[in-house]
């Protein structure tokens, strides 16, 4: 039989506090995206789109000669945990090796979906995105980004020298 | 944290205004025990009713109470239980036509909800009987469930499907009704009151306008049977639909309330037990109506529980329940408004306490996060109207939706908080 009082004593699972999730760090690769913008020439485009919020981005990126990112931007709309995300993501990709970015896309996603343990990984602020791994509705919010940066470099790799031809 | 505005107000309004006597709004809100809990170390702010309404012990306990006392099918067995099983499920359809004033518990049918109940139609009525060249005629302002079925039966069957268009204050705009009903229109389907914008639409009037242009007419209930009283008579409704849920009633509840005629139009869409008369190797024939719609073992439980609800709502009163509603609203767009920053989405004089609204520079998801750790339970997103959204601008807002349990000082706790959130999210920029 139902029991007011036992149900409403117990507070259910209680993720981590919301102020976790909009900690300072985050907040400010939100309000001072880094490399936040497009570019003019040479890059490889991608577009993702969460339906959901409406939220979208364009990741530009121009590949060097030696397979490493040469210049990474991104553009469009999103909340704060996209943004922030988008920012952490661009300013760990420049000068890095596509094939060790595109892992590191595919091990991000694993670890927001909570399948691995979170671990930083020598990417600079990416631990502050741990706590949206307790907001699942929020998973996509943050994966968006790098979901783009694997579609790009996926496009890139098509065309490996890649520049205006 | 907030002020201490008391609830006395409105009592004291209506004592001034004469005899009605309000019911005592804090013992019904005593009776929702969700809402006796804290969420996040705070009292919970519940403004998502619109979404889904919490439930009052009684609807509760009424529908455990089936299980434990009188666990049976309905309408099939030849024993105590199930007898008294079908005569709880069977007065709760008629209880769901009385509350909507419709023609009767004959041409009512149970289903999960109100996209069942529309669906429904869109596949037993409008895609056995339309042609190409026919019309459907939607309104901008339908909730995806009042909208998809539609372009199905549109897919399916070469008719056309129409909008009539929402102005900026986000009413219909009826200029161009005569144009777009022309003579084609075989089925008029708009929603009572929006969603999202919390618009109560003339129904009435674009009923008659139907009717005259030839067109059946479905309304879709969802919104408004929460809120107002609603009469399917009144509104010259062929099809009524909606849900339990929203009503505080158990969820995998609705009804489809018809008129016997149009009921009677329908083939069924769902195959099985319970819909048949006769059942040959290869054809049956089909069950009286409504029975011939409902195919399986319905949701039992549900219904009795929903039983409950619909005397909650008949014991407050709908006329009482509508002032309660009146009087939050106008606290809810009052302090909404004073927000810095803060734009409400349409601005329809006659409306219900459904209120979007966009803050600025605030996406509206990290907007909901941000209130969550205060325990205030509000949307953001789509809405399940994305065409609407688009025409004002929007891919995401923020809504806030009461029902008649709040407290006029819970818009106190979430003006404050929005204020917080703008604030954390502006930072520096501020």
């Amino acid at each position: 039989m139902y029991s007011p009082s036992r149900w409403s004593a117990r507070g259910g699972p209680s993720p981590v506090d919301a102020n976790d999730l909009y900690q300072e760090v985050l907040l400010d690769h939100f309000r001072h995206p880094r490399n936040h913008g497009t570019l003019a020439d040479g890059e490889v485009l991608a577009d993702e789109e969460n339906p959901n919020c409406g939220d979208r981005i364009r990741l530009a990126v121009r590949l060097a000669p030696d397979g490493t990112v040469a210049d990474i931007r991104f553009d469009g709309r999103g909340c704060a945990i996209s943004t922030a995300s988008a920012s952490i993501m661009t300013a760990h990709a420049r000068g890095r090796p596509a094939g060790e970015l595109s892992d590191l896309a595919d091990r991000f996603s694993a670890m927001m979906r909570a399948e691995i343990p979170f671990e930083e990984g020598g990417v600079e602020d990416l631990a502050a995105l741990a706590g949206v791994r307790s907001f699942p509705l929020r998973v996509k919010c943050a994966t968006m980004a790098w979901h783009a940066l694997k579609k790009a470099l996926a496009r890139a790799a098509e065309k490996p020298f890649s520049g205006r031809s | 944290m907030g002020t201490h505005r008391e609830n006395a107000d409105a009592q004291a309004a209506g004592a001034a205004a004469g005899a009605v006597r309000e019911p005592d709004w804090e013992r019904v809100r005593g009776d929702f025990p969700v809402l006796h809990r804290l969420v996040r170390g705070r009292p919970l702010v519940y403004f998502d009713n619109a979404a889904t309404t919490q439930k009052p012990a009684i609807v509760i306990r009424t529908e455990c109470e089936y299980y434990g006392t009188c666990t049976a099918n309905v309408h099939r067995a030849i024993h105590f239980m199930a007898e008294e099983a079908t005569r709880r499920y069977e007065a709760v359809r008629a209880a769901a036509a009385r509350f909507v004033d419709a023609p009767g518990a004959a041409s009512t049918v149970v289903t999960r909800g109100t996209t069942e109940a529309i669906n429904l139609v869109a596949r037993g009525w409008a895609i056995p009987r339309l042609k190409p060249g026919d019309r459907i005629l939607v309104t901008g302002m339908e909730h995806h469930s009042n909208l998809v079925p539609w372009q199905m039966a549109a897919r399916a069957t070469g008719a056309e499907l129409r909008s009539i268009p929402v102005d900026d204050a986000g009413e219909l705009d009826l200029r161009r009704l005569p144009e777009l009903l022309g003579n084609r229109t075989r089925l008029l389907a708009l929603t009572h009151v929006s969603n999202v914008l919390g618009t109560v639409n003339p129904v009435r009037q674009l009923a008659d306008a139907a009717h005259a242009a030839g067109a059946a007419v479905l309304v879709d209930a969802a919104q408004s049977v929460a809120h107002m009283p609603v009469s399917m008579a009144a509104l010259g409704a062929d099809f009524l639909a909606f849900s339990g849920h929203k009503m505080c009633g158990p969820t995998g509840v609705g009804f489809l309330c018809a008129r016997p005629e149009r009921l009677e139009e329908m083939e069924p869409v769902f195959g099985g037990g319970e819909m048949i008369a006769r059942v040959e190797e290869t054809e049956s024939t089909w069950a009286e109506i409504p029975h011939r719609f409902e195919a399986g073992t319905p949701n039992i439980a549900g219904v009795i529980g929903m039983g409950a609800a619909f005397e909650v709502f008949s014991e407050l009163g709908m006329d009482a329940v509508q002032r309660r509603d009146a009087m939050l609203t106008r606290v809810a767009l009052e302090q909404l408004a004073a927000v810095p920053g803060l734009r409400i989405v349409g601005a329809a004089p006659d409306r219900i306490g459904v209120v979007a609204f966009a803050l600025e520079d605030a996406h509206p998801h990290d907007v909901a996060q941000l209130l969550d750790r205060d325990g205030i339970a509000i949307r953001a997103g789509h809405m399940c109207a994305q065409p609407l959204l688009r025409r004002f601008g929007h891919a995401a807002l923020n809504r806030a939706s009461l029902a008649f349990y709040n407290r006029p000082e819970e818009f106190d706790v979430l003006a404050e908080s929005l204020v917080r959130a703008r604030r954390a999210l502006a930072g520096g920029r501020e």
